[in-house]
């Protein structure tokens, strides 16, 4: 779970799912499946990451763990 | 107790919904058109003696024992071959008749060694019964014929023997391989009186030959010719039970034929909705399992993975679970430890499990080996149509014209449904197979796909998009159902997506490596041949894009209308026996039974008034993301029913890792499988001989597992379940698991008419079985989806990380063969290891030139993540640049290769694509060697009495 990296590539992943989809927001979407896949401490952990500038997280994944953050 | 009776009506049922009416024996009676009047007759409860005839095969008309006279028409034509007709006036027992069948069994028997009293067959031979029948009193030819008696056996196959003397060929067997299997392995060779049975080419036996052991001929034969070595062992059984099948997703109906508390055989019972009488050589044969020496029956602790195991008390195991589960949640918290369901235990006791871990443990740290084949499936199923299952019952592909298999090898996976896919591709229908390989299904015995994509390793994606762009940018779309039955906005935004440049057969040609042309002949063929049905495995859910693929799939059976019939559908293959049913219990740790999310205030709160404690709102950990805390050391604890995570989980290494590190893990399991090397409490479990519950297979068909013996161990596993729960202080009262079944179907919408009571009067049935489907649902979606409006979904194909270069240029894919199953813990411990006893590197001719590697040499297999070796097998069924392999065997530990990447959306492995370098070696590696030493050691038993 130290593994930044690893919680940084599994978002990223879930985002560019999601970006290319039409019917739903992007970002909200990105926070969604986050929000209900991931064990809080994975949430937690990417959090925090991003608290520490959240290196490697693609822009729309960023604004997701922003909102997953502000809802936490 | 007694055998459980099964009538044989000679012929098949006719499909025919025409009504013809007849008479026979003067009894009229009136039954489809094209039936024979042997079957009517059946019908009727008149036997017409036979011999050649069975009713899972055609009819041959042969052994001439089965004549009848019919009004106004000469002669004595077969009843086997004659269809009924109307106002037809039969009869089937006159002079003439008994005079000609008397006529008969006397060349028969005059030709047939008479050691009835000690042949295996005694009590349950058809040539013996028709010599009743038909009042045989004397052979007027003697009994001195050739009888074939210095014909030597042949008892090459491990489990059934071929006694030339014995057989009147009939064929049947012939036609059983043929027609029911699919194999043609067997022939007739030579004629008249030197007709013999043969499994091919002169010099081959049973066991060189083409066959697979399915055991068709076995039991299509009506004499001892072909016997199981088990029945001419024991004898013949004296009561039998039907049960199901704990091997693979097909989920086949056995009787399991008894003499006491001894298994003599399994025989595939030909009610059984799933498999209609057929087998494969696993669930037929391999279950010798069950009663190996190194099954582990009694319960083992040590405090540490370097110390032997020290046999004890279940008591003072249980004590021991939930001492250490307690210290580790005080000492770390409540989120310390989880569990893992088992897909091969029954869903009552992975119901009990995760009931346990959320209710005993206080947090939903469960998960389950779905986590690592169909999870996509599950995810992207639910966002296209509302449900996480296939869509039809096996008897569908009877109905379909186009069948497309897509990353699935059913003919080694799946045998039995692969079978009854063949018998269809036979007669008629059409077939596309999408996968690297060149499966048996591209070319083999009658079959021959139409086109075979042979793809690069992990553009399932792009191909998928390609067949939808062929089909929307040339106008193939059908209009009607899309307009009817799916979002409109949707259905637009992905037409304007597949329909890109990037996504054109031409463009994708150039990344996957398959032709245009064959793309979109594949294309048009699926859009515009019929019913087309999609069939696919884990070459499908083991990639990066494993549920964007499932979601591509499901866009194109909804744009070409393939859903909601017979014929038709999206039909995950399912691994292991229960991968539907412990999905559907609730084994996923974001959700409880019936995919309904954790979070649901109102539907958890429904499970906490009736379990009486507070449920955690969050999702917990994933397999993997358990492996990744335990490393970080914030996760301590694991109770492991029935799964092998160290051989079964990609990156040997970091698994390894993982459980070195956890303080407490508990394995249940049948033997000291490669998890166990790393665990702290040993718990016994059971067969599913030894236990009563439920299997749901991939058609969501739930059947009963019946018990058919004692509990070897002491305890059937929902029971030591049930100890663990009380000593975690979370009791809970079930008496038998019917009781289990009556909470599911309590708490489950989908399950509410389930019932054992329900199951005993139809066998089986199909979820969603409640107030709207009393008896089950073969098809689902028909007239509309289950979330409503069937959704498209952009699948944007998006390469894997995992890539060739020039240190790891070639690309390595996993999968099974057909004599070994999984992790092998069962299969490894039959008679199957004949046919493999290793896992072997299959390597494309020019790949294995380039490396100067020979057919049988000890190959180096290396990845980012480790190196392994094994022998080398070179064939053309792997394209260049592809290599293959088995994950059967722990002396090769194939999943030391395969890497961390996952689903985007599951976290599912990505088994399927790993990137290898292939070298010369001369033997195993020296970590295979220290893994072995490791295993050897960690499984030392001090044999002390138990306290």
């Amino acid at each position: 779970m130290s593994d930044d990296n690893k919680l940084v590539m599994m978002a990223n992943q879930i985002g560019r799912f999601y970006v290319p989809q039409k019917q739903v927001e992007p970002v909200g979407a990105i926070a969604t499946h986050i929000r209900k896949f991931w064990d809080p401490r994975m949430r937690a952990a990417i959090i925090t990451h991003l608290d520490h500038g959240g290196a490697g997280l693609d822009p729309p994944v960023r604004e997701a763990v922003q909102r997953l953050k502000e809802r936490a | 107790m007694s055998l459980v009776p099964e009538i044989d009506y000679g012929t098949p049922a006719s499909r025919s919904a025409e009504p013809v009416t007849l008479t026979i024996d003067g009894q009229q009676i009136t039954v489809p058109a094209g039936t024979s009047i042997m079957r009517a007759a059946m019908d009727t409860g008149i036997q017409v003696p036979k011999l050649c005839a069975t009713d899972s095969v055609e009819a041959f008309g042969s052994c001439r024992l089965c004549l009848v006279e019919i009004a106004g028409r000469a002669g004595t034509p077969a009843s086997c071959t004659t269809p009924v007709a109307p106002g037809m006036v039969v009869s089937t027992q006159t002079e003439r008749l008994k005079q000609i069948r008397k006529g008969v069994m006397e060349l028969y028997i005059s030709d047939h060694p008479l050691d009835c009293l000690t042949c295996a067959a005694n009590g349950d031979c058809e040539l013996q019964d028709m010599a009743g029948a038909v009042g045989l009193r004397e052979v007027r030819y003697g009994y001195d014929g050739e009888s074939h008696t210095k014909q030597e056996k042949d008892e090459s196959n491990p489990y059934f023997t071929f006694d030339p003397s014995k057989c009147i060929v009939c064929s049947r067997c012939v036609r059983a391989c043929e027609e029911v299997q699919g194999t043609f392995a067997l022939t007739i060779q030579g004629r008249g009186f030197d007709s013999k049975v043969s499994p091919g080419a002169l010099a081959d036996d049973f066991l060189s030959s083409e066959c697979v052991s399915c055991g068709a001929c076995v039991q299509a034969c009506p004499t001892a010719t072909l016997s199981e070595k088990s029945l001419i062992e024991i004898g013949q059984p004296e009561h039998s039970v039907v049960t199901t099948c704990a091997y693979c997703g097909v989920g086949c109906s056995f009787k399991a034929e008894m003499r006491g508390e001894e298994l003599v055989r399994m025989v595939p019972y030909k009610d059984g909705k799933a498999n209609r009488g057929h087998s494969c050589v696993k669930g037929r044969f391999a279950w010798g399992y069950a009663n190996h020496k190194e099954r582990i029956l009694k319960p083992m602790i040590r405090e540490s993975i370097d110390q032997p195991w020290r046999e004890v008390s279940w008591e003072v195991a249980i004590d021991r679970v939930a001492s250490e589960f307690k210290r580790l949640q005080a000492k770390d918290g409540r989120l310390a430890i989880g569990g893992i369901t088992s897909s091969r235990c029954t869903n009552e006791e992975t119901y009990l499990v995760q009931k346990l871990i959320r209710g005993g443990f206080g947090n939903n740290n469960v998960d389950t080996c779905a986590r690592v084949c169909h999870s996509p499936t599950g995810f992207g199923l639910s966002q296209a149509f509302g449900t996480s299952a296939g869509t039809q019952d096996f008897d569908s592909v009877e109905q379909s014209d186009v069948i497309v298999v897509i990353g699935a090898n059913p003919t080694d996976a799946h045998p039995v449904f692969a079978s009854r896919m063949k018998k269809r591709l036979r007669a008629g229908a059409r077939l596309i197979v999408i996968d690297p390989r060149r499966t048996d299904l591209v070319r083999s015995a009658h079959i021959e796909a139409d086109y075979h994509l042979p793809l690069r390793p992990g553009t399932n994606a792009a191909i998928l998009n390609a067949l939808a762009h062929t089909i929307v940018t040339e106008g193939l779309t059908n209009e009607a159902f899309v307009r009817a039955f799916c979002d409109r906005d949707a259905f637009e935004y992905w037409a304007e997506f597949v329909s890109r440049p990037e996504n054109s057969p031409e463009a994708v040609g150039l990344l996957s490596g398959v032709s245009p042309d064959a793309i979109r002949g594949a294309a048009r063929l699926y859009a515009t041949g019929g019913n087309g049905a999609i069939y696919y495995g884990l070459g499908v859910t083991e990639h990066s894009q494993g549920t964007t693929t499932v979601m591509a799939i499901a866009n194109l059976a909804m744009v070409t209308g393939n859903l909601g019939r017979k014929g038709v559908g999206v039909n995950p293959l399912r691994g292991q026996n229960n991968v539907q049913g412990s999905c559907d219990m609730g084994s996923f740790p974001h959700e409880l039974t019936g995919y309904r999310h954790i979070s649901d205030d109102a539907m958890r709160g429904t499970f906490e008034a009736l379990w009486g404690r507070k449920l955690d709102g969050e999702p917990g950990l994933r397999i993997p993301n358990m492996f990744d805390a335990a490393i970080e050391g914030t996760f301590k604890g694991l109770y492991v029913q029935g799964e092998d995570i160290l051989q079964s989980d990609p990156n040997t290494a970091h698994v390894v890792r993982a459980l070195s590190a956890m303080e407490c893990v508990v394995v249940q399991d049948l033997f000291l499988n490669e998890t166990a090397n790393y665990a702290h409490v040993f718990l016994p479990g059971s067969t599913f001989l030894e236990k009563d519950g439920t299997f749901t297979n991939a058609e969501r068909r739930i059947n009963r597992v019946r018990k058919v013996m004692t509990p070897k161990n002491g305890k059937a596993d929902w029971e030591i379940t049930l100890d663990i729960a009380k000593a975690m202080g979370f009791p809970m009262h079930y008496d038998h698991p019917s009781q289990i079944m009556d909470e599911i179907a309590k708490m489950t919408p989908t399950f509410t008419g389930v019932s054992y009571e329900l199951l005993e009067k139809e066998g089986s049935v199909q979820w969603p079985c409640n107030e709207k489907a009393p008896l089950g649902t073969p098809v689902m979606h028909i007239g509309g989806f289950v979330r409503g409006k069937g959704n498209f979904l952009i699948t944007e194909y998006i390469p894997t990380d995992e890539k060739t270069g020039p240190r790891f240029p070639l690309l390595l894919t996993t999968g099974r063969i057909l004599s070994q199953y999984n992790v092998g813990a069962q299969t490894r411990r039959t008679e199957n290891v004949v046919w493999h006893d290793e896992d072997v590197l299959e390597i494309h001719p020019h790949d294995a030139e380039q490396r100067g590697v020979r057919d049988g040499d000890w190959v180096r297999l290396d990845s980012r993540a480790g190196s392994t070796s094994l022998r080398a097998t070179i064939t053309e069924r792997v394209a260049p640049g592809v290599v293959y392999t088995t994950f059967h065997h722990p002396e090769t530990q194939a999943n030391v290769i395969t890497t961390d990447y996952s689903d985007w959306a599951t976290n599912c492995p990505e088994y399927k694509v790993t990137a290898v370098q292939i070298s010369p070696s001369n033997g195993p590696s020296d970590w295979q060697r220290e893994y072995g030493e490791q295993a050897e050691r960690s499984r030392r038993i001090l044999k002390v009495a138990a306290e």
